[in-house]
């Protein structure tokens, strides 16, 4: 069984935080047109992420040492929530701030972690995660890209895909098979750091269904990585890539992906004379499951406070998170259709169409629905 | 004080006294009395009344765990709605009371009260109207069950106000009370419906194995403990909040998430289950039938969705700021 998750508030100090990132982003995003807004996480500014850094709120959870905020998993909740909301471009340091840059944390040696935090904290260093290869995606652990020893350090060759913002990344930590084959499955794997711009590297943006270029394939033609490029222990490559998911799956990232168009079509509402019973109660029902999902997300970000790893919480929370996220423009999309004769502001129509024609990827990326849902089944002893 | 010893009590009691075939026989039309005294007896309905008032002086957030766990064994008596009455009138008199959802006053001077849970193990019924409330005493109703099966809810009747009413000052939102309570029994339920449900996939073997190993049913399942987990955060940000009566917004929206997620865990429930889920003598139907009652019970999902889409388009906020923050705090 999983134990109930628990209602956790935000303690005063981090919520204290709410109000400058929203006078910030007042300021930053005041021109920002709405279907830009719409793209959520997937939006990359460089500048952006480095305004953002430059008040301290990239590594917000990362020790005050490492360059970071030093603060608590609550505050970065506070920061993320305004972040979503307001639809800012948080794509370029989103990777290294929630994944990698706590990955390194844990698991890096004291030369990667004085080398890399301090520059991820700066919106210096953007990361990317090279997980997925041609033949591996929901079988991560038949990864076949081999890191093979070459004197003191490794020679690397294969290929990577789907790999999010890596022409615009300086690093990659990638999941690697450094002894055995893949018949050897989890044994054998460990997690590199790779520089995108060594020699060997090749990368090609792939276009998505909506016109952007924000995943792409990567190819390793004998990379050469220095001694150091292993983060953690060699061989226990898929332990950690478990722990790190967890972080990737617990945020309100999957939850909010369609809360701009959501915002955006109540203002439409709002603006209708009399609107219609269906589209007040679907507003309704949307906000209630929202209240409901951000106390879950709140409960497991508590469980990451009290240092627990909470793997099976973060999996529900996700699958139910993104059932909602792609249940919004569906749903939207019938009770503003059930009105030919309204008119319906463009802005909003591209919105719409564009988080309409993205959403089947809320469920794929992180892990997909059917495999979240068989880590829920073993959570609950049933495999 | 600590709602732990009450929660502990309360369970040894329930697991003694509340089983399936308890619960049948009272269905049934048997006596609760054995019941009805153990709980009566404990001060269990006074454990929200102020200390100060010589109450347990507990919570409504403290009590939630003995609320979960009366749901859990579907305790046939209103004591939910009796803890939360007795908290907020000092006059309440002794014995049971459960909450009407609706009361109205017919032309003939009659009252009604339709859809009351627990209304047959209930000594008082709370009706409330526009500016009051009153407590009616069931004995002097006349008294129907509009459910074949039992009486899960009753509808009642008075033909004048009785002389032994006893009124409750002040405005008070009891439809959200109540719909908060029916929250937190639909969580419960479910709880053990969902336990049940994973016991059978385990036991049950088709094709030489355990249903359990299919992953078709896997799938099911965990999509049920998404429900039964969303359910039960939901009823818990009911019982969040000052005030010995909850906050309508975190009302509506516990009410509203619970009642969504009854019609998905009982038919994953029944599907797993198989042919024998349908069976009388098999407990499931003891839940499955009270959860549907209960969806329905103080507004479906349906209302409350409107009550919430309807207070957020009145917001000028966007959906953070005008409901989803002031729920979860
Ligand atoms: C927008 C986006 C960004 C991404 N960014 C990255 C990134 O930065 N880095 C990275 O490494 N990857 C990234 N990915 C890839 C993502 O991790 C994969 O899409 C995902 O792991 C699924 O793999 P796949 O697409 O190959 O689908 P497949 O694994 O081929 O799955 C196809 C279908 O089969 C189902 N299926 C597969 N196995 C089973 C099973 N055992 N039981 C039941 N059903 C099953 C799946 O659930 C799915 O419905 C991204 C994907 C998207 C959409």
């Amino acid at each position: 069984m999983i134990d109930a998750l628990a209602p956790a508030t935000i303690p005063a100090t981090d919520e204290a935080l709410r109000h400058e990132v929203r006078a910030f982003l007042r300021e930053h995003l005041r021109d920002r047109p709405l279907e830009a807004r719409a793209r959520s996480w997937m939006g990359f500014d460089a500048e952006f992420s480095r305004a953002l850094a430059a008040r301290g709120w990239v590594g917000l959870t990362l020790p005050v040492e490492y360059g970071g905020g030093g603060r608590s998993p609550f505050a970065r909740f506070v920061l993320i929530e305004e972040l979503l909301a307001a639809g800012a471009p948080v794509g370029a340091h989103w990777i290294a701030d929630r994944q990698s840059g706590p990955l390194l944390l844990k698991y890096g040696t004291e030369a990667q972690k004085r080398f890399h935090l301090p520059r991820i904290c700066r919106a210096e260093s953007f990361f990317c995660i090279g997980m997925s290869e041609p033949q591996s995606g929901s079988d991560l652990a038949s990864v076949r890209t081999r890191a093979e020893r070459d004197g003191d350090g490794w020679r690397l060759s294969g290929q990577k895909l789907w790999t999010t913002h890596a022409p615009r990344s300086h690093f990659m930590i990638a999941l690697v098979r450094t002894s055995g084959t893949p018949d050897d499955r989890q044994r054998g794997l460990s997690q590199v750091i790779v520089d995108l711009a060594a020699p060997g590297v090749t990368i090609r943006p792939i276009l998505d269904l909506a016109g952007d270029a924000h995943f792409s394939e990567v190819f390793f033609d004998d990379v050469q990585l220095g001694p150091d490029a292993i983060v953690g222990q060699e061989g226990e490559g898929w332990a950690q890539v478990t722990a790190e998911l967890a972080f990737e799956r617990s945020g309100p990232e999957r939850i909010y992906s369609s809360l701009v168009l959501f915002d955006a079509w109540l203002d439409h509402l709002r603006a209708v004379p009399f609107p219609d019973e269906s589209s007040i109660a679907l507003a309704g029902r949307i906000a209630s499951h929202l209240a409901v999902l951000r106390a879950m997300s709140l409960a497991v970000t508590a469980k990451l406070v009290a240092g627990e790893s909470p793997v099976v919480e973060a999996a529900l929370v996700k699958d139910l998170g993104t059932t909602l996220e792609q249940f919004i423009p569906t749903a939207v999309a019938d009770v503003l259709g059930a009105h030919p004769d309204r008119e319906i502001d463009p802005s909003l129509l591209r919105a719409l169409a564009y988080v309409t024609h993205v959403a089947p990827s809320f469920s794929l990326r992180g892990g997909t629905r059917e495999i979240l849902r068989g880590m829920i089944a073993r959570g609950l002893g049933l495999r | 004080m600590s709602a732990d010893p009450f929660l502990h009590a309360m369970e040894r009691l329930l697991a003694h006294y509340c089983t399936p075939s308890f619960v049948r026989s009272v269905e049934g039309g048997g006596a609760v009395a054995v019941l009805r005294d153990e709980v009566a007896g404990s001060g269990f309905a006074d454990l929200l009344v102020p200390e100060s008032r010589g109450g347990g002086g507990l919570s409504r957030a403290d009590v939630g765990p003995v609320l979960f766990a009366c749901a859990r064994h579907l305790l046939p008596l209103p004591l939910d709605a009796t803890m939360m009455v007795r908290a907020v009138n000092a006059s309440t008199p002794e014995g049971f009371v459960a909450i009407a959802p609706h009361a109205t006053i017919l032309e003939d001077g009659a009252i009604e009260c339709r859809g009351v849970p627990d209304a047959a193990t209930a000594d008082w019924v709370l009706a409330a109207f526009e500016q009051e409330a009153v407590l009616l005493p069931v004995v002097a109703a006349e008294s129907r069950s509009p459910l074949a099966g039992g009486p899960i809810v009753a509808d009642l009747r008075w033909r004048s106000l009785p002389r032994a009413a006893v009124g409750v000052p002040g405005n008070h939102d009891w439809f959200a009370a109540g719909a908060m309570l029916m929250a937190a029994r639909i969580a419960g339920a479910m709880d053990h419906v969902l336990a049940v449900t994973l016991a059978h996939a385990a036991d049950r073997r088709q094709f030489g194995k355990p249903l359990a190993q299919f992953q078709a049913i896997q799938q099911q399942l965990a999509v049920m403990a998404e429900e039964v987990a969303a359910a039960r955060m939901a009823a818990s940000l009911g019982f969040g909040g000052e005030g010995m009566l909850p906050d309508a917004l975190q009302a509506a929206v516990a009410k509203a998430r619970t009642s969504e997620a009854v019609p998905s865990v009982a038919s994953i429930a029944h599907a797993v289950h198989g042919a024998i889920g349908i069976a009388a003598e098999f407990d499931l139907q003891l839940f499955t039938r009270r959860l549907h009652a209960w969806r329905l019970a103080f507004g479906s999902e349906g209302h409350w969705h409107g009550r919430i889409g309807r207070m957020l388009l009145a917001d000028g906020a966007p959906v953070l700021d005008a409901v989803v923050r002031r729920v979860v705090r």
